[in-house]
Formats: C-alpha cells, structure tokens, sequence
C-alpha cells in the first residue's frame, strides 16, 4: 500500500497491482515461475491465471478470518491457507487440460512459496475488509499474469517464430533458441526492466518530480 | 529409476543447476549475492535445511502413499520446512548472532525458498530411493551454494566499475545471471537428464 494515502478507492486498489506494484516488473517478486515457466504466450497464461486463483481464494479467507487467526502462529496459517488452495488448482488443472498440467509440471505446486502470494496475505490482506483485499489480489494476480504474458510472449516469438502456437514469419524463419532456453529467460526479464528503467528516467528528466511523490 | 548416484550428483550441480538451469531459489540468489562472506553461509543454511526437508519429505510421502491421502503432500511438507527452517534459525541465533543479523530476512525466508520445496517435489515426482534422494538435496544445496558464490565474486567485482545509471540494480544482477547461466549451459548432458 502507499504511505499517506488512508483510503484508496476501489479502483486504486485495483490498479495498483497491474501498474504501480506490478509484482513482476516492479516488486521483481515471484522470480522462480516467472523465468521457468514462460517459455511460451499459453504456459504464462495458464500459470498466471493459475496464480491469480490461489491469491484470490487465499486473500478472501484470509481477510475474512483475519481477526480470529492469533498473531503468533499469523504466518503459519497463511502457507497452510495457501498450500491449500494450491492443491485444488493442481488436481483442478489435471482435470481441465493434461497438456498443460505436463507442461508446468512441479511449478504448480510450487506456487505455494510464490513470494507475491504470501507477501500480499500478510501486507494488505490482513488488514483489509474482504471486499477490498479481493479487488487488490485480482489487480495483483492480473498485473502478473501481463507480466508472465510480456515474457512468454517475447520468448516466443523469438524462441520459436510463433505465438500462442501459431507460426508469425513462415518456415523460412530460424528460430533463436537461446530466448526458449534458460539464459533467455533471464535477458529478456532484464531487457523488460532496462526498458522501464529508460522509461522512468526520461521521465524523470522531462519532468522532476516534487519531493514525496515517486 | 535407476540412475547412479554419481550421475544425479553432477547433474544436479551443473547441468541441471537449481539456479541458473530450473530457476529455483532465485530471491535469495538476487537478495543475498551482494556480498561473498553472506553468500557462503546462506548456501550452508540452504544446503542443511534441503537435505533435512528431503529426509523428512521422504519419510512424509512413504506415510501419505500408505493412507492413500496423497492429496496431503503439498501441505505436509510445507510444514516440515517451515519447521527445519525455525530449527536452522534458533540455531543460528543462538550460535552465531552476527551471522544471523547479517542475513537477515532471508533467513525465514527460506520457508518459501522454491529449492527447499523444489528438492522434495522432484525427488517425489521421479520416484528417487532413501540414498538417491540424499544425493539430490545434497547436489541441490551445493549447486545452489556455488551459483549463489559465483554471483557474489562477480558483484563485488562489479562494484569497482562504472555502470550507467539506467542499467543499474536487478536490470544488471538479470544479465549476469542469464551470462552465468549460458555458462552453464556448456555442462548440459553431462549427468542425469531430466
């Protein structure tokens, strides 16, 4: 949440997870999935939507125990809230599509130690009717399902001259492999931040910020 | 499975490095690999709580198979962690306070180390026995240890240079690790596969 501001609308709640905080590109939280699973549009899709349904579910029963779970054991309860959900998206996604269950693989399960999930339970849901702790996690989950979705798609594209599978430059073209293998991952995330980085600092040039804001 | 012990070892640590080849355990590898004489002892604590949270994950998942109650996995083994990690943890406090204030928040934080829960949800998936599965926390551990020293030797390096402001931070920590990781990629074949 941001210092000084007491109560923010519905709405900022919501923006705040898909620009401001955007746990991907701004938080740079949740790492492991992100850089693993996106080698193609369709796994970032299915893993942030995946992700999105764990933060929803967990952050809505959170919020709603948050007076009664005591203090001490606060974290403990959350990971096990969380576990829980987890296991439901797992047998959930074996049921739906086999293809993709394979294709994530353990990265389902590991959801459970997504530092975004337990960051959010522990930093706003907690402390949030569940009206809004809902709307922040939907804002969350979609803000890092576009952010699995600008990796995957550029690994794609470039990995494999396709997106979403279907074939973008003909069969002439000579796939890059080095964006589908492991090191692509970490470029094209670096690539993304230097950019933002250029973004913001020809921002700040343009225009300096008055002191407190930023 | 019938892989060698051998070959699980040094595929673990380099062909299939946790780190720079699986992306696993990745927040603190950005988090702690700023400095050499930090990134030792996270390696040893993360190392020691992975072959703990295997043993005991290995032990969880003989009892879960035979109640039949598979759907339990996930969660009991998180606890077991989060339990090894509070062991590590006191441990450490009590032993050496430095080291645990130098480390900080990373330490809890190792609960939701993807490796941890990485090891116990690989060897479950491949079907590894008691010693194979040893071996894979163990490699796993140093595999991680050796990215994450790798990492720092390079950073503190990197602190003598100049470096344009924009590329700065994680953008730059992303580069090294994905150079690192191409590195890596030299190994592949080497070991069990996946």
């Amino acid at each position: 949440m941001i210092p000084g501001q007491k109560n923010p609308t519905n709405m900022e709640e919501f923006l705040e997870g898909i620009w401001k905080q955007n746990p991907v590109f701004v938080m740079v939280l949740g790492m492991c999935p992100t850089l693993a699973v996106t080698v193609s549009a369709m796994n970032a899709v299915s893993m942030g939507l995946a992700t999105t349904f764990v933060l929803v579910a967990s952050c809505l029963l959170i919020s709603l125990m948050r007076n009664i779970i005591p203090k001490e054991v606060r974290i403990a309860t959350y990971i096990l809230i969380i576990a829980t959900f987890v296991t439901v998206v797992d047998y959930l996604i074996q049921a739906i599509s086999l293809a993709v269950y394979d294709a994530l693989g353990a990265f389902i399960q590991l959801i459970v130690v997504n530092c975004i999930i337990l960051g959010r339970a522990e930093a706003h849901a907690s402390k949030t009717p569940p009206v809004k702790a809902v709307i922040n996690a939907v804002g969350m989950g979609l803000g890092f399902t576009i952010g699995l979705l600008a990796l995957g798609g550029v690994r794609e594209i470039f990995g494999a001259g396709k997106l979403f599978g279907f074939s973008l430059f003909g069969p002439d073209f000579q796939p890059w492999v080095v964006m589908v293998l492991p090191p692509g991952g970490f470029f094209v995330l670096g690539a993304w931040l230097l950019l933002f980085n250029w973004i913001d600092s020809r921002k700040a040039v343009k225009s300096p910020l008055p002191l407190g804001e930023g | 499975m019938s892989e060698s012990l051998s070959s699980i070892f040094v595929g673990t640590l380099l062909a299939n490095n946790f780190v720079l080849a699986m992306f696993l355990g990745l927040c603190p590898f950005l988090g702690v690999s700023a400095r050499l004489n930090t990134a030792l002892p996270m390696g040893a604590a993360t190392t020691f709580v992975m072959v703990v949270a295997s043993l005991c994950a290995f032990a969880l998942n003989w009892l879960v198979t035979q109640f039949h109650m598979e759907f339990l996995r996930l969660i009991s083994y998180i606890v077991i962690i989060a339990s090894a990690v509070q062991l590590v943890e006191m441990f450490l406090k009590k032993n050496s306070p430095t080291l645990f204030r130098a480390l900080g928040i990373y330490l809890p934080l190792i609960t939701t180390n993807c490796a941890v829960l990485g090891v116990a949800l690989f060897q479950t998936a491949r079907e590894y026995n008691f010693l194979q599965a040893l071996t894979f926390a163990t490699a796993g551990g140093a595999g991680f240890t050796l990215a994450l020293l790798l990492m720092a030797g390079l950073r503190e390096r990197l602190n003598f240079s100049t470096v344009p402001k924009v590329v700065q931070g994680t953008a730059l920590s992303l580069m090294l690790a994905g150079l690192l990781s191409l590195a890596f990629m030299g190994f592949a074949g080497l070991g069990a596969g996946e």
